[in-house]
Parts: structure tokens; C-alpha cells; sequence
């Protein structure tokens, strides 16, 4: 299924008129479009898309990160909304370098960004500016390493996670 | 043939104290349901009236671990579960016997992970390993019955304390 085209140019005219010093571009794949730019822009553009009356993607589906290892750009975030109205879902992705791991946090937009985000850091470093409870969610608060990053190798770094004694 | 043939034949039978205390232990061996993932269902239906694990006499999961004999750890253990698996074992009142059941306890099974430990006998003294993945209630019997003819073995001497000289003035 398409992605409907009218919502499309609704959706790019409001956000460049919105924000006017933000370059968008769109890719589209299996009906789905994801609106690529830059990070400064985050909370802003989820706060717009979630408030804006025409829009209402109210439900925030997952935040992740992708780890491109070689490129010149490392990581890209990816957030997966969908909006109950239009009954549409989109992707917003925005490349985070591997000198600056840091991004706004939109937790504040949607609740269940909190949770998703803590996971996103513990898996792959990125932190999260402004984040309300910014700590690991699965692995050992003392871990020291971020364990989805492409140099972790997968069986792990031997002693990185400590077993308890063997009794005599 | 059995207890009470003997009984009105004779009126009486010889036996070891050790004998006896090791037929009584094996007889009634209260397992700790470690169940941890996909494992513990499977535990749950050998305790179920299809299976029964209580013509064994083990019918008595305690979710104590001050009451139990055998911890049957089903499930996969994460280095962060490891901890609690052994906090758990060491509330254990000796003598205690330890069943991995299945894949993922016995050698981390299909988790070949950073996460998951590659065998809980890195940190627990393991009596059994029960294969299957996840095994079926029979096959978790069979492994009580073994642990049950292991314990049958035993004798008091092994889990006493070795003597102690007392100072005579």
C-alpha cells in the first residue's frame, strides 16, 4: 500500500514552513516514509508532529539506533510513529556522529519514549540530553561497554560480565 | 512383595540405619522450580496429574528455597540472572543436588551470546543435565529418578563434617 500522497505534501509543506532553517528528504519503502534531518530539530519536530491537529502521530511505536560501523556518518537514530487519524506510520531518522553521541531526548512528547530510549543507550552509547531517568535498562548498571555496537564482538569480552564464585 | 507381605510374613526386617535415612531421602526429594523461561512449562506439566511427578514424591514445589533438596534450574540464565540463581542455591539446606534442564541451562543451547551463560556448571555444581529443548516432562522424570538412585547411594558419613579432635585437659 502507498503512502497517501496528500498527507505527503501536507506533511512536508507544514514542516518546511514550520521550520524554516530544516533541509528535509523523504525516502519512501513498503508505504512507508521516513523524513531524514538534521538532530537539533528532534524534540521540535516530534513535539509539531504529535500536537499538529492534521497529523496526531500520538503513538511513538520504538526509538532505536543503527550502527553503520564504516560510514562517515556512524550512527543514525530511528523513531517509528503512527498516527491513529491517518492511519499512516512514518520513520524519522537523523545521523549521530561518533564524536558527538548525544541527542535531544523526546521523552517529554511521548511517555513511552523513556523506556525506548534508556534501551537505545544501553545498546549503543547514544545519551539522550534532557532524558528524565537516563540509566541502562537491561544490562549491569557497572557494564562498562554498549553491547549492539558493531566493534562488540558477540560472544562478549571475556570477564566484562562477572559470574558469581563457584563454592568450593 | 511389597513392605507389608514382608511385614505379615516375618513381623520384622534388618536394614542400616544408612540404608534406611538414604531410602527416606531419595524417597522424598522436594525440588526448587528455578524456572526461568520456556523450560519451567515443561516442569510444570511433569507435575501436572498426566505425568505426575508426585508418584515420585516430588510433588512438593516449594517456592523456599530452606525447604528444598534439588534446584531444577529451567531455563536460560543470563550472567545477570547467574547471581540470583546462586544467591538461591546457597539458601539451600545441605544436602542439595543441582538438575540443568535443558539446552539452554546445560551449555547456553541456541543463545550463543554475549548475555547468556554457556552452562551453569561455570558456577553451580551440576548433578544432571537433562537434553531436550525444550525436554519433555518424561525425560525431566527420568532425571529425578537418576537423582533419586544418586541419592539412594549416599551414605550418612558423606555430609557430616569431618571429626573434629576434642581437647581433653
Amino acid at each position: 500500500m502507498e503512502f497517501n500522497t496528500a498527507v505527503k505534501a501536507e506533511l512536508l509543506e507544514k514542516l518546511s514552513a514550520q521550520f524554516p532553517d530544516a533541509e528535509f528528504t523523504t525516502e519512501e519503502f513498503a508505504g512507508e516514509i521516513s523524513l531524514i534531518f538534521h538532530k537539533k530539530h528532534i524534540a521540535a519536530v516530534a513535539a509539531f508532529l504529535k500536537d499538529d491537529p492534521s497529523f496526531q502521530f500520538l503513538i511513538c511505536e520504538d526509538i532505536t539506533a543503527i550502527d553503520w560501523a564504516t560510514r562517515k556518518h556512524r550512527f543514525m537514530m530511528v523513531y517509528i510513529l503512527y498516527s491513529m487519524k491517518l492511519s499512516e506510520r512514518i520513520k524519522l531518522k537523523c545521523t549521530v556522529e561518533e564524536d558527538d553521541q548525544t541527542i535531544d531526548s523526546v521523552a517529554s512528547v511521548w511517555k513511552s519514549a523513556n523506556w525506548s530510549e534508556r534501551e537505545t543507550y544501553d545498546m549503543y552509547g547514544i545519551t539522550f540530553n534532557n532524558h528524565p531517568d537516563h540509566r541502562r535498562m537491561y544490562m549491569p548498571e557497572e557494564f562498562e561497554y554498549h553491547p549492539l555496537r558493531k566493534d562488540y564482538p558477540l560472544m562478549g569480552i571475556p570477564g566484562d560480565l562477572p559470574l558469581p564464585k563457584k563454592s568450593e | 512383595m511389597g513392605l507389608e507381605a514382608k511385614l505379615t510374613q516375618d513381623g520384622f526386617f534388618t536394614t542400616t540405619i544408612d540404608a534406611l535415612a538414604a531410602w527416606a531421602r531419595k524417597s522424598a526429594v522436594w525440588p526448587m522450580p528455578m524456572g526461568i523461561s520456556c523450560c519451567a512449562i515443561e516442569m510444570m506439566a511433569a507435575g501436572d496429574p498426566k505425568y505426575d511427578i508426585a508418584r515420585f514424591g516430588s510433588e512438593v514445589m516449594r517456592f523456599t528455597p530452606r525447604q528444598c533438596d534439588v534446584m531444577i534450574v529451567a531455563g536460560t540464565v543470563t550472567y545477570k540472572m547467574s547471581h540470583v540463581v546462586k544467591k538461591i542455591y546457597d539458601q539451600m539446606p545441605d544436602p542439595k543436588w543441582v538438575i540443568a534442564m535443558g539446552a539452554c541451562t546445560s551449555s547456553g543451547g541456541m543463545y550463543r551470546s554475549y548475555s547468556v551463560v554457556q552452562g551453569i556448571d561455570q558456577f553451580l555444581p551440576v548433578d544432571l543435565y537433562v537434553a531436550g529443548c525444550p525436554p519433555r516432562p518424561d525425560n525431566l522424570l527420568n532425571a529425578l529418578m537418576q537423582i533419586q538412585d544418586k541419592i539412594g547411594k549416599t551414605r550418612a558419613r558423606d555430609f557430616q563434617d569431618s571429626p573434629k579432635l576434642v581437647e581433653t585437659v
